[in-house]
C-alpha cells in the first residue's frame, strides 16, 4: 500500500527519524495559517499525491512569506498535478502540506528493499541525493553503498557509520546520519514496509541530518496487525473501478486497451493479457476472480468490466480445477441478465464440468462467442472487435 | 522416478479441520495420496475424514512417520506452521496459504535453511507426481503420468500447460507450483537441480512471471548445469510497471522484472521461449524431437 508523504513522515518522526516541521492543508486558509505558525518565514507547499516527480510538476514551491503560501496553495489545491508517473490527466490535488524551510547544506539518499535474491532487506546510502535512484544505478552504480542486514537483529552500528562514512560525512554530520540510518531500518521492519525511500536526505547548514521527503509502502499483507497505517488508505488515489472491484475482493487493474477479461488465477489472467496482445489486441484490464469463483463474484466482475468505457469485447478465460465452469456460466448469465452487455463475450471454459457449462451457455438467451481453446479465445476476441452487436458474428 | 512426491510419500495436513483444509484432504485422498496424519492444535486425539489428528507437528510425525507436509493454515499462523514443521524434521513442507507477510516468510525461510528442510510456495498450488501423489490444490485430472517435468510461479496458468501437453499426447513426471510471493522456499534453481539427476524426466517446462530476477538466475544455471531441453513461458509482457498483478511477487519496480529481460536471458541461454501462452504445448513436442 502506497501512502502520502505526510503519512510516511508521521510513521517516521515515531521512530525518532528527523522531519522537518510540517502541518497539513486543504485549503489555501489552512496553509496560510501554517505558514505563519511555522513563523511566518519562508515555508515549501508541497502537494500531496502518490505520484513521483511531483517537483518537475509544479507540485513543490518555496515561498518567503504565509500570503504567498496561500497563494501557492490556491494554485495547487483541487487541480490536478501532471508527473511523469501520473500518466496525461494527472491526479487531482486534494491536499497539501505546508513544511518548514531550511538552509541546505547537501542532498543525499537513502532507501531500504527488500533483497529477493539475498532473502534481506537492502539498506543504499548514495551521495547523489535528489535524483532517482535508477538512474544512479544505471550511470554511476559505483555511487550506491549497500549494506544488508537481518531482520530480527537490524542494521548494526558498524554498517550505519559505514554507510555515513561512505557517503562522504564526517564527523558529527556522520553520527547523526548513523543514527537516523539505524532508526530508518527499524521502522522498516516494525512497520511491515516493503519499500522506504529518503531522497533527498538533507544535511542542513546547521550540522543537522533530516528527511525532506520521504516514501514508504507498506506490505499489504501485514496491514492486519497495523490497523493504524491500513487507515492511511486513501482511495483517490485509486482508480474508482479498481476501489469498487476491492469491495467484492476481486483482483482487477485497469488498462488502456478495449478487449476486458475476466480470467481465474494471476498467471493465467497476465497470460490472457499477452495472448490478446499477441493476437492484434489490446487488454483492457486484468482481473482474477481467484480460486472461489461463484455466481457472485462472477457477477460483480463482469459489472466491472463493463464499467469501463473503452471495453468493445468481453473474454471470459476459466482454466476450471477447483472452481467449476458449469457455476461460472451461471455468474456469466446472471450478469448478463443484470447488466446491459451490447458488446461480443467470447468464453473459454476448461476443465471441471466444462460441458455442462457449455450447455448453460447455450440454453440461455443470449449469444457468445464460444472458443475452442486459449488460442482460439484470443483470435476470436480479436476478430469481434469489428462486430457490431446486431451484427452477424455471434 | 519423478522428484519430491511419490508412492512413499507420507503426508501429514496442517489445519486438516478447517474449509480448505478439509476439502483439499478429500480431493488427496481420492486421488491416492497417503495421507497419514493431522495437526490442528487443541482437536489432538479425534480423526478427520478417517486420518488421525494431533496437537503438534513433532507428536503426529513421532507417531505416523510422516515425512512431508502440506500447510493450509491461515496467514497470520502460517510461517509459523512451516517453522513448526522444519523443527519436527519434515523433509519436505508444501505451503499453499496465499497473503503471509513477507517479513514472516523471510523468518521462516531461514528456519528451513537451518534444518535442511525443503520448503515449497507459498502462495502455490503444491507438486503432483501424476498417477502417484498429489500434494496441493491443483485438479488432479488434468494431469497425465509422463516424462516432462513443470516448474512454474502460477497455478492455473500450470493447468493450462498440463492441458496443452495431454493434448500433445504428454504427460507430466512432476509438477510443481513454486508460489507468487516474493520469498518463497524453493526456487526454480533449486528444483532444476533435482530434475536434471531425474532418470526419468526428459524436459523441463518453466513458467515464470514479471517481478524479481529468479528466471534470470534458472538462465544463469541452465547454460552451465542443465542438460535437458528447457521450453519457458514468462507471463506478464504486457503488464504495465510499478502495479502488482495479483500475485505479492509479481511487481516490476524500477531495479527490474519485466518479461522482455527474463525472456532475453532465458535464450541467451539456449532455453526455447514461447512468446505465445497458446504454443507451450507444441514447442515441447518440437524440442524432444
Amino acid at each position: 500500500m502506497k501512502v502520502h508523504e505526510f503519512q510516511a513522515k508521521e510513521v517516521l518522526s515515531r521512530y525518532g527519524v528527523t522531519v522537518p516541521d510540517n502541518r497539513v492543508a486543504s485549503t489555501p486558509e489552512e496553509a496560510e495559517a501554517a505558514a505563519i505558525e511555522l513563523g511566518g518565514g519562508t515555508v515549501v507547499v508541497k502537494a500531496q499525491i502518490h505520484a513521483g516527480g511531483r517537483g518537475k510538476g509544479g507540485g513543490v514551491k518555496v515561498v518567503s512569506n504565509p500570503a504567498e503560501a496561500k497563494a501557492a496553495a490556491e494554485e495547487m489545491l483541487g487541480k490536478p498535478l501532471i508527473t511523469h508517473q501520473t500518466g496525461p490527466e494527472g491526479q487531482l490535488v486534494r491536499i497539501v502540506i505546508v513544511e518548514a524551510g531550511m538552509s541546505i547544506a547537501s542532498e543525499l539518499y537513502a532507501g531500504i528493499v527488500l533483497d529477493r535474491a539475498a532473502e534481506k532487506p537492502a539498506f543504499m546510502a548514495s551521495s547523489e541525493g535528489g535524483m532517482e535512484i535508477e538512474v544512479v544505478a544505471e550511470n554511476s552504480p559505483e555511487k550506491i553503498i549497500k549494506h544488508w542486514f537481518d531482520t530480527g537483529s537490524g542494521l548494526q552500528p558498524y554498517q550505519a557509520r559505514d554507510l555515513a562514512y561512505a557517503i562522504g560525512l564526517e564527523g558529527k554530520q556522520a553520527s547523526s546520519a548513523a543514527k537516523f540510518f539505524i532508526q530508518l531500518a527499524k521502522a522498516y521492519v516494525e512497520t511491515d514496509a516493503s519499500l522506504a525511500e529518503i531522497n533527498p536526505l538533507v544535511v542542513t547548514t546547521d550540522g543537522e541530518v533530516m528527511a525532506l521527503d520521504a516514501k514508504i509502502n507498506f506490505d499489504d499483507n501485514a496491514l492486519y496487525r497495523h490497523p493504524d497505517i491500513a487507515e492511511y488508505h486513501d482511495p483517490h488515489e485509486e482508480d474508482p473501478l479498481e476501489v469498487e472491484a476491492q469491495k467484492f475482493d476481486l483482483n482487477y487493474i485497469k488498462l488502456d486497451g478495449n478487449i476486458a477479461c475476466m480470467v481465474n488465477g494471476a498467471g493465467l489472467a497476465m497470460a490472457t493479457m499477452d495472448l490478446i496482445k499477441y493476437a492484434g489486441g489490446e487488454p483492457a484490464n486484468f482481473l482474477d476472480v481467484g480460486g472461489a469463483a461463484d455466481v457472485e463474484t462472477v457477477s460483480n466482475g463482469f459489472r466491472i468490466l463493463m464499467s469501463d468505457e473503452n471495453v468493445k469485447v468481453v473474454l471470459i478465460n476459466i482454466f476450471g480445477g477447483i472452481v467449476r465452469c458449469d457455476r461460472v456460466a451461471l455468474g456469466v448469465v446472471e450478469a448478463m441478465s443484470n447488466v446491459q452487455v451490447d458488446v461480443p463475450v467470447v468464453v473459454r471454459l476448461e476443465g471441471t464440468n466444462a460441458e455442462q457449462a457449455s450447455q448453460i451457455l447455450n440454453d440461455s438467451d443470449f449469444e457468445f462467442l464460444v472458443a475452442a481453446d486459449f488460442k482460439d479465445a484470443a483470435e476470436k476476441a480479436v476478430a469481434a472487435l469489428g462486430i457490431t452487436p446486431d451484427g452477424e458474428g455471434a | 522416478m519423478s522428484i519430491l512426491v511419490n508412492k512413499d510419500t507420507r503426508l501429514l495436513v496442517q489445519g486438516i479441520t478447517g474449509g480448505e483444509g478439509t476439502f483439499h484432504t478429500e480431493q488427496m485422498l481420492d486421488y491416492g495420496t497417503n495421507v497419514v496424519a493431522g495437526v490442528t492444535p487443541g482437536k489432538g486425539g479425534q480423526a478427520h475424514l478417517g486420518v488421525p489428528v494431533f496437537n503438534t507437528v513433532s507428536e503426529a510425525v513421532r507417531e505416523t512417520g510422516a515425512n512431508t507436509s502440506i500447510i493450509f493454515v491461515p496467514p497470520p499462523f502460517a510461517a509459523d506452521a512451516v517453522m513448526e514443521s522444519a523443527a519436527a524434521g519434515v523433509a519436505l513442507i508444501v505451503c499453499i496459504t496465499e497473503g503471509i507477510p513477507t517479513r514472516d516468510m523471510v523468518q521462516a525461510k531461514r528456519k528451513v535453511i537451518h534444518t535442511g528442510s525443503r520448503l515449497i510456495g507459498p502462495n502455490c498450488p503444491g507438486v503432483i507426481t501424476p498417477g502417484e501423489a498429489k500434494v496441493g490444490i491443483m485438479p488432479g485430472f488434468v494431469h497425465r503420468p509422463g516424462r516432462v517435468g513443470i516448474i512454474s510461479r502460477s497455478g492455473t496458468l500450470t493447468y493450462e500447460a498440463v492441458g496443452q501437453l495431454v493434448a500433445a499426447g504428454l504427460g507430466q513426471s512432476t509438477a510443481i507450483g513454486i508460489g507468487g510471493d516474493p520469498i518463497i522456499g524453493s526456487t526454480f534453481t533449486d528444483l532444476l537441480e533435482l530434475f536434471a539427476a531425474d532418470d526419468d524426466t526428459d524436459a523441463v517446462i518453466l513458467i515464470g512471471e514479471i517481478g524479481g530476477s529468479a528466471e534470470q538466475e534458472a538462465a544463469a544455471f541452465i547454460a552451465e548445469h542443465f542438460p535437458k531441453p528447457v521450453i519457458s513461458f514468462i507471463a506478464g509482457q504486457t503488464a504495465p510497471p510499478g502495479r502488482r498483478m495479483g500475485h505479492a511477487g509479481a511487481i516490476i519496480s524500477g531495479g527490474g522484472g519485466s518479461a522482455a529481460e527474463k525472456m532475453d536471458a532465458l535464450r541467451e541461454a539456449g532455453v526455447t521461449v514461447c512468446e505465445s501462452p497458446a504454443i507451450i504445448g507444441e514447442m515441447v513436442v518440437k524440442a524432444l524431437q
